[in-house]
């Protein structure tokens, strides 16, 4: 078709011509402003008080953590500042809150754990990665051993015991935390599956550890381990005193993922149970080949939402005498050579940005994993 | 149908490859290995506490305390016994429990609707304090409201002075005390006075609006008579109630109301932390109502406000109970991190002082563990009541 022929008209009409494009009815700035800050007179009061406001905290926080902080010099400096963060003492103190009294010479134990651990979280949580059972036997069963081995030490391998009351800091708190996500989530869907089980005792059995670990605070839970625990049992068998809060975790938090789990199993169609069943698959085979696998995949955001919990929690160990992160903050903060105005504040706030970044990065991982679950169930 | 079972078959045989046989194997396997485990707990402790000369009884229970508690809501001093230093832990565990529960739930439910707001700065304030709050520990927060807030405060010697004869200072807040002249009592009578006709003036109001669709102004009304009743009450019996304000003598204040600074940590620190959870639930049970509810109600005229207090939130309290239940027992388990900052509950009292004086932990133990968990099932049976009043009748 040639170009004549498509402007030849076949009737005798004259073409229409061409309209304008419509006018741009896309909100400016001034329509945004109008229709989310000032949409009526209250809308306009409230957004004015809350500038201020946000803008006063941003301000006295901005002031204290950057502008007037001294980032250089030593103590007479941070004396001399009343007004802003002290950064100088948690360079000193750095070490100290990571490591706690580990000793120096060996710290590279702690490094090499610390990287294995990560790359094998992430290698876990990275949906898209290959190979993940593997990841999952080495992290669940692998890892723990063998970190225990390299942060112990073990005369055999050449590496020098560290004693458990030398261990701190950061360090015990990622160990609590670890310990308590390797072992609740194992103990935790088994309890889930005897909570659902057909037979009595089972059920009462679980029934009951899980209300009762749920309906008492976690500090009487530690105060148990540590008093009790010694009683329960002869002199020989005493755990050492890390060892204790570490099995408080372990069973304090497996009665919290036992309900994760549980919803997760409650929320598989039967179906699937009847036609494992159906298919006459033994329960082991169908729990762990069909069901465990569906249910623990749509829980992985309440799993982490209960780690971040967990992670949080693990503060508490304070109470029985263990130097975690934030114990270590506090000896570090009352130290009389850093006495300053500004010392427990400058302490507070980075203790404060370390547990929130981690706490955040992990819900914000949990809501990503919402978001692609939801889009896999959509159809 | 009996005749048609077949005979050979009706004998069971003892097997495990029999489901039933199976499960009651594996019941009795655990049953008598967590008997057996019992069983050699309690041996091992009861030889364990022997030889350490812990001991076995309650006995302590009525022994002489010998210890102060500076917070003290009912007769305790250092005569007490274990038991009464028991019952100041529970009572104050309760006071502040209950306390904290009403600020975070309305610390919640306002940011929990801010989170919502249609003014973009409004919610994103709302939404930066909860996900600042949330993902901070607890523990964290209340050293850092107890020991870099209200610690630092000038001594009673150069207290904050709020207007009112309030004191700030490092030793708490000291407000002034009520004093009660005869004649009190009427003020008193007046207020219930106030309450009842408020009352009975809505049911009329009400019952007004069925029959006419008029709407009478209950808050205003109900706001005039509790304020008028008992301030017309309070002059006409001549001034009958005063205030002692407190004033500085020596080191310390004398007179009023203190409020100390550990229980003023643990309520704020407790608050803010549950009322960030409050708002997630909050919001959550908002967006959980059909839009379709919220357009319905603008439709028929109602004014936003309205069809949130009387479309939406009704309908959204039925999803927010339940995990708002379970906020009100973490709170009331959270108290116990009392014990880090030197706030008198339970835990620290009881699991803690009484436990290192008497030794006797397990049965402090097993009393503390029981008042949780008491707390834990009296909570969620209220609830559970009143879930099941405001759930949905289907039809």
């Amino acid at each position: 078709m040639s170009d004549q022929s498509l402007h030849t008209p076949v009737a005798n009409v004259a073409l229409i011509p061409a309209t304008a494009p419509p006018a741009d009815v896309r909100p400016g700035p001034v329509t945004w402003i109008k229709g989310n800050l000032f949409s009526t007179p209250l809308s306009g009061v409230l957004t004015i008080c809350f500038v201020l406001l946000a803008g006063w905290l941003l301000h006295q926080f901005l002031s204290f953590a950057i502008f007037y902080a001294v980032w250089s010099g030593g103590r007479e400096a941070c004396r001399a500042n009343p007004e802003g963060a002290c950064w100088p003492f948690i360079a000193e103190k750095f070490d100290y809150l990571r490591y706690g009294a580990y000793p120096v010479s060996e710290r590279w134990r702690v490094n090499l754990t610390q990287a294995v651990g990560a790359t094998l979280i992430v290698w876990l949580l990275w949906t898209k990665a290959p190979q993940r059972k593997v990841a999952a036997v080495l992290f669940f069963i692998v890892y723990p051993v063998a970190a225990f081995v390299l942060l112990r030490g073990a005369a055999w391998l050449n590496l020098p015991v560290i004693d458990t009351t030398l261990w701190g800091g950061l360090l015990i708190t990622l160990l609590m935390s670890i310990v308590g996500i390797v072992f609740s989530l194992p103990i935790g869907v088994v309890l889930a599956l005897g909570r659902r089980s057909e037979l009595p005792i089972i059920k009462a059995v679980c029934v009951t550890f899980i209300e009762v670990v749920r309906g008492v605070p976690f500090i009487t839970v530690l105060f148990m381990a540590n008093f009790m625990m010694p009683l329960f049992v002869p002199d020989y068998l005493t755990p050492d005193r890390l060892l204790r809060p570490l099995i408080a975790i372990a069973l304090f938090s497996s009665a919290y993922m036992a309900e994760v789990v549980r919803a997760g199993l409650q929320a598989i169609p039967k179906g699937q149970y009847e036609a494992a069943e159906a298919l006459g698959i033994s329960y082991l085979n169908m729990m762990r080949l069909i069901v465990l696998p569906q249910a623990l995949t749509i829980v992985i955001p309440s799993i982490v939402s209960t780690f971040i919990g967990l992670f949080k929690d693990t503060t508490l160990v304070a109470i029985v005498g263990i130097a975690d992160f934030l114990k270590a903050v506090e000896t570090a903060r009352v130290d009389p050579n850093w006495a300053g105005p500004t010392i427990s504040s400058t302490g507070y706030l980075f203790a404060g940005l370390v547990y929130w970044g981690f706490c955040f990065g992990m819900s914000r991982y949990s809501q990503a994993m919402e978001r692609q679950l939801a889009r896999g169930h959509k159809r | 149908m009996s005749d048609l079972s077949l005979p050979a078959r009706s004998r069971r045989s003892l097997s495990l490859h029999d489901k039933k046989v199976r499960g009651i194997f594996y019941q009795v396997l655990l049953a008598g290995s967590l008997l057996a485990l019992a069983l050699g707990i309690g041996i091992q402790t009861a030889s364990n506490m022997r030889a350490r000369g812990i001991p076995l009884s309650f006995d302590f229970w009525n022994e002489s305390a010998g210890f102060d508690i500076n917070q003290t809501l009912i007769p305790y001093d250092t005569l007490s016994t274990y038991g009464q230093a028991f019952w100041v832990g529970v009572v104050n565990t309760l006071y502040v429990s209950f306390l904290a529960i009403l600020l975070a739930t309305l610390l919640g439910f306002v940011v929990g609707i801010a989170r919502l707001s249609q003014n973009w700065v409004v919610s994103k304030v709302a939404t930066s304090y909860v996900e600042v709050v949330r993902n901070v520990p607890l523990l964290l927060q209340l050293l850092f409201w107890y020991n870099a807030v209200l610690k630092p405060l000038p001594p009673p010697k150069s207290s904050i002075a709020i207007p009112g004869g309030i004191y700030l200072n490092n030793r708490g807040l000291i407000i002034p005390e009520i004093q009660l002249h005869p004649g009190a009592g009427l003020v008193g009578l007046a207020f219930a006075a106030a309450v009842f006709c408020s009352i009975a003036f809505w049911f009329y109001a009400k019952r007004v609006q069925r029959g006419t669709g008029k709407q009478l102004p209950v808050f205003l009304v109900s706001l005039a008579a509790l304020a008028g009743f008992p301030l017309v009450m309070f002059l006409a019996a001549g001034e009958p109630v005063s205030f002692i304000t407190p004033h500085l003598r020596g080191f310390n204040f004398q007179g009023g109301h203190q409020l100390y600074p550990e229980f003023a940590a643990l309520l704020i620190g407790l608050s803010v932390y549950t009322g960030s959870y409050i708002a997630e639930i909050v919001r959550s049970g908002i967006q959980a109502v059909p839009k379709g509810q919220t357009e319905a109600a603008y439709a028929l005229g109602l004014s936003p406000g309205k069809t949130l207090r009387l479309v939406i939130v009704p309908q959204a309290l039925r999803i927010i109970i339940p995990p708002l239940t379970s906020q009100y027992l973490n709170l009331t388990k959270n108290s116990s991190l009392a014990v880090f900052i030197g706030y008198p509950d339970l835990v620290q009292i009881f699991a803690g002082t009484v436990l290192n004086q008497t030794g006797a932990a397990v049965q402090v133990m097993a009393i503390t563990l029981s008042v949780y968990l008491a707390i834990s099932i009296v909570t969620s049976m209220a609830m559970n009541a009143f879930n099941q009043h405001s759930a949905i009748v289907e039809r």
